[in-house]
């Protein structure tokens, strides 16, 4: 008998009870809303129609959007890859100095939310007014700006700067696990180092560089901010974009809806291809590469090569990450957008009238910070629930909840943010449109994913046997669960708040579609300051969301690191 | 004639020294095994002769070729040593196929495809994997695995195979069972062994000469039969096969076992080097211990603390004054009951001084 059973013998226990519990959260917060966008997706007036559908997405603008998204994320992709893989490798295999210091460097970017990157990429290589492109003009008299940001190579290029930590942990993570002598075997056969990075090394870690690339693929693909900061000017639209557009411009017309909810199902139908896609590579090439006896691996010795590649990491970093970083707090400093950026100019004005006196700002700053937090409480405590039941439970009906607990990893958060307008907009009773309770919703949907993932894993290291143990002392289930399950997975719940509130406190993609006048959140604030022309309060508030995500991210190692220990 | 040679070799790891001062040859085609604890230096010894690990100190040499000489700035790189190795996890390439593993060394070797094919197909049958040639080496056993690690270090057919722990991964049952088949591969290939392992038994079965070894330091190197026989000190009495130590004192010129009211039977002779120790050992063996008659004057008397039935054997554990050894008798020998006593017979004890 397992230990985590509370079933009764037939009836109805407490076991169906939480199971059903679990079921209803995840179906009313991610299943409704997802099958509402299914079912306005194919059925007009009440009948199927796939013919409609066809016609929806073979619209020019609707293609559009579509092949946009699609070639944006497949050079944010490439481009991910290559950065992301080079200099893991460099971190790991070669004798670059200050290894571990440029590690933790490359994991700044994760940081830095990439709409607010974008921002800064649009003051300084925005065609004209950009302060490069106006540099290389003025100084040099060069009469064509030298990059034009506002362009496909302009946007994939700021999503790399943002997106290939996803595909560096998982190279470095893949790297220092795998087995040296599987390197050093190779190596007393008879091959050189260029020839085992070729066909040993990188052919082992295939399966983590896929992985990692299908992931900035899928987070690409639905990724608003970028391409909203940069390419609307120009008329470049990606799918999440498009639908912003079609349901703000329209105030929720029937055509709009049913174009936002086609190119939601493509959202749906290519995230749910990526991740199998991701799950097969992963369980298909992953080759026990984990060894035994732990002695160092190879390092590529870089002789001549060291200072310099260092010089250029460092470059890479300041290049993507410092200068913009300068840019938005220099600007936020500035009376007006344009001005010179000298000392005479700059002031903290802007900051303290954000902070303090710009109610728009104000509000959204307190908004952001009760959402992420009641949004992290709230899907904490209920993904506990759900993980029990799936890791832990041995009771009918699991399968419904796996199934649904799959969910919330494939549905991007534009999706998520239509499903919840037509969910809870009133025609089912509730209406909450319009006000911070459906922001609410929407977060519970959107990060309930983390939550799962961050318990799920805590509670897999949870041995039956230690509950089992405590039964056999005399304790009963509640005091089991109490003394020796919580305690244990407390460190999970913990990560599980962080991972959640601090991505909330910069979300955007959501909140977007779902903001009143006054529910923006910072996100919101930032994007539609700057789209009203309120350039230096925009970046002033975006100067701010930098220092308090940093100020939170360095809480959280803190604290991780404290219960690591 | 000696073909690897060490010659004053030592490494350190910052403030730690794994080796230090290492002398040793191998000859053609000998098997040389290197046994002790982790942590010995064992493996830092046999990562030194691959080129894995540079030397700190010292030279290493392969026939009249100079392999590793910090002294006269030379290296020789592992891919251009031309040994043999197979490692503890194995190390067969995951993504490659039983055969492309064991043709990857030759393909290296730039060899006409014929001779690929060929010494490729050599190798296979002398470890009994053709039938598996085109498969994956992720489909196969534990042994499988590591018959391909043996194919694959055959293949290039090299002066000399290390081998780092290869069955430690295995089943009992199968461990033994490939260690003959090492051993008639080398009986058919020639190569020379240099092995490394923490099992006693294994060494002792495999090899020509053994080394022991403990924290960096040579303590031994011998045949196996002088080995076992000849222990040089405590360590390496301890390290081969089942040991009791006893501390002996001296008291009016007679010797007692430490807490024991009668002294040591006059039967037994004490080397006169412990003649000035105060606290020395006496070294023995459970199966080289024997239950006398309660009148034998060379018997030992204690008491019986415990005895344990383990199939073929009965094990026994006796407590003589505050001292307690280990006896192990055939299970159709007669022996004492536990809390009765009993009188000792030892035979060819060893005595070692206490620092040793």
């Amino acid at each position: 008998m397992s230990s985590g059973t509370i079933k009764k013998d037939g009836g109805f226990g407490v076991a169906q009870l939480i199971l059903l519990i679990s079921i209803a959260v995840l179906v009313v917060f991610v299943a409704w809303p997802v099958i509402l966008i299914l079912f306005n997706a194919f059925f007009v007036n009440g009948e199927f129609n796939s013919l409609d559908f066809y016609r929806v997405l073979t619209d020019s603008e609707t293609f559009k959007a579509l092949t946009n998204s699609v070639l944006i994320a497949s050079m944010t992709t490439i481009g991910s890859t290559i950065v992301g893989t080079f200099f893991a490798w460099l971190v790991t295999r070669t004798d670059l100095p200050y290894k571990t210091f440029m590690k933790s460097l490359f994991l700044v970017p994760f940081m830095l939310p990439s709409f607010i990157g974008a921002l800064a990429w649009k003051m300084l290589l925005s065609p004209y007014s950009g302060y490069i492109n106006r540099f290389f003009m003025e100084t040099f008299g060069f009469t064509e700006p030298i990059f034009n940001i506002y362009s496909y190579v302009g946007i994939s290029a700021v999503e790399v700067m943002y997106l290939f930590p996803f595909v560096f942990i998982q190279v470095c993570g893949a790297l220092e696990r795998m087995d040296p002598t599987l390197e050093e075997s190779a190596r007393i056969s008879g091959a050189g180092l260029l020839t085992i990075t070729r066909k040993i090394t990188i052919p082992l870690v295939l399966p983590s560089i896929m992985s990692g690339a299908l992931l900035i693929m899928l987070y690409s693909m639905a990724h608003f901010g970028t391409v909203a900061v940069l390419g609307i000017e120009q008329g470049i639209y990606n799918i999440p974009t498009l639908i912003y557009e079609k349901i703000h411009q329209s105030a929720g017309s029937f055509e709009s809806i049913r174009t936002g909810t086609v190119l939601s199902t493509v959202l749906i139908v290519s995230a749910a291809i990526i991740i199998w896609g991701q799950q097969k590579i992963l369980s298909r090439g992953h080759y026990q590469i984990i060894g035994g006896k732990s002695f160092r691996p190879m390092e590529l010795k870089l002789r001549g090569l060291r200072y310099p590649l260092l010089i250029f990491c460092l470059a890479y970093i300041g290049f993507t990450i410092v200068l913009p970083t300068i840019v938005i707090f220099l600007v936020g400093g500035v009376a007006t957008y344009g001005l010179p950026l000298t000392w005479k100019n700059l002031s903290l004005n802007n900051y303290k009238y954000v902070l303090f006196e710009y109610e728009v700002t104000r509000d959204a700053i307190f908004n952001s910070v009760t959402l992420g937090l009641a949004a992290a409480l709230i899907t904490m405590f209920t993904g506990v629930m759900i993980s029990y039941v799936i890791v832990k439970m041995k009771v009918r009906g699991k399968g419904i909840l796996e199934f649904l607990g799959m969910l919330p990893f494939s549905v991007p958060g534009s999706v998520i943010a239509l499903g919840v307008i037509l969910a809870w907009s009133g025609q089912f009773g509730i209406n909450i449109y319009n006000t911070i309770w459906i922001i609410l919703v929407s977060y519970i949907a959107r990060y309930m994913a983390f939550s799962l993932k961050a318990n799920s894993a805590a509670l897999e290291q949870v041995h039956d046997s230690l509950m089992e143990a405590s039964r056999s002392c005399g304790a009963s289930m509640w005091q089991s669960l109490n003394n020796i399950v919580v305690p244990l997975v407390r460190p999970g719940m913990i990560s599980a708040f962080f991972l959640i509130f601090l991505p909330a406190l910069r979300e955007l993609t959501v909140s977007i579609m779902l903001y009143a006048p006054t529910t923006r959140t910072i996100g919101v604030a930032i994007y539609t300051l700057n789209e009203d022309g309120e350039t230096v309060m925009s970046t002033a508030l975006a100067g701010v969301a930098l220092i308090i995500i940093v100020v939170g991210q360095s809480l959280i190692n803190h604290f991780t690191k404290k219960a690591g220990e | 004639m000696s073909y690897i040679r060490l010659i004053n070799v030592t490494k350190q790891f910052g403030d730690v020294t794994a080796v230090n001062n290492l002398n040793l040859e191998v000859g053609k085609g000998e098997c040389f095994s290197m046994l002790g604890p982790s942590g010995c230096g064992k493996t830092t010894t046999l990562r030194m002769v691959a080129g894995f690990e540079d030397l700190t100190n010292g030279e290493v040499w392969a026939g009249d070729k100079l392999l590793s000489s910090p002294k006269k700035h030379h290296y020789t790189p592992p891919e251009n040593r031309n040994f043999g190795m197979v490692f503890q996890a194995f190390a067969v390439w995951p993504h490659m196929s039983v055969y492309e593993n064991v043709a990857f060394p030759l393909r290296l070797r730039g060899l006409p495809k014929a001779e690929i094919d060929q010494r490729t197909k050599d190798a296979l049958t002398a470890t009994n994997l053709l039938k598996a040639a085109g498969g994956s080496p992720a489909d196969l056993s534990g042994g499988g695995k590591q018959r391909v690690a043996l194919a694959r270090a055959l293949a290039i057919n090299p002066d000399v195979m290390l081998l780092d722990e290869p069955l430690s991964s295995l089943d009992p049952h199968l461990r033994e069972e490939m260690r003959f088949e090492i051993k008639d591969l080398q009986k058919k290939y020639g190569f020379s062994i240099i092995y490394v392992t923490h099992d006693q038994a294994e060494a002792m079965a495999l090899s020509d000469r053994i080394l022991v070894m403990k924290l960096g330091v040579v303590q031994q190197i011998d045949s196996p039969l002088d080995v076992y026989n000849n222990p040089v000190n405590k360590f390496v009495f301890s390290f081969i096969g089942v040991s009791s130590f006893t501390d002996v004192v001296w008291n009016d010129g007679k010797a007692f076992i430490k807490g024991s009211e009668r002294p040591l039977p006059a039967g037994i002779e004490i080397p006169d080097n412990m003649k000035d120790e105060v606290v020395f050992s006496l070294a023995s063996r459970p199966k080289e211990i024997k239950f006398t008659s309660a009148d034998d004057p060379a018997g030992v008397h204690g008491t019986v603390l415990r005895t344990a039935f383990l199939g073929e054997i009965v094990d026994y554990l006796i407590k003589i004054g505050n001292q307690e050894v280990r006896v192990q008798i055939g299970r159709r020998d007669p022996g004492p009951e536990t809390g009765e006593n009993c009188n000792l017979c030892f035979k060819r004890p060893f005595w070692y001084k206490a620092d040793e």
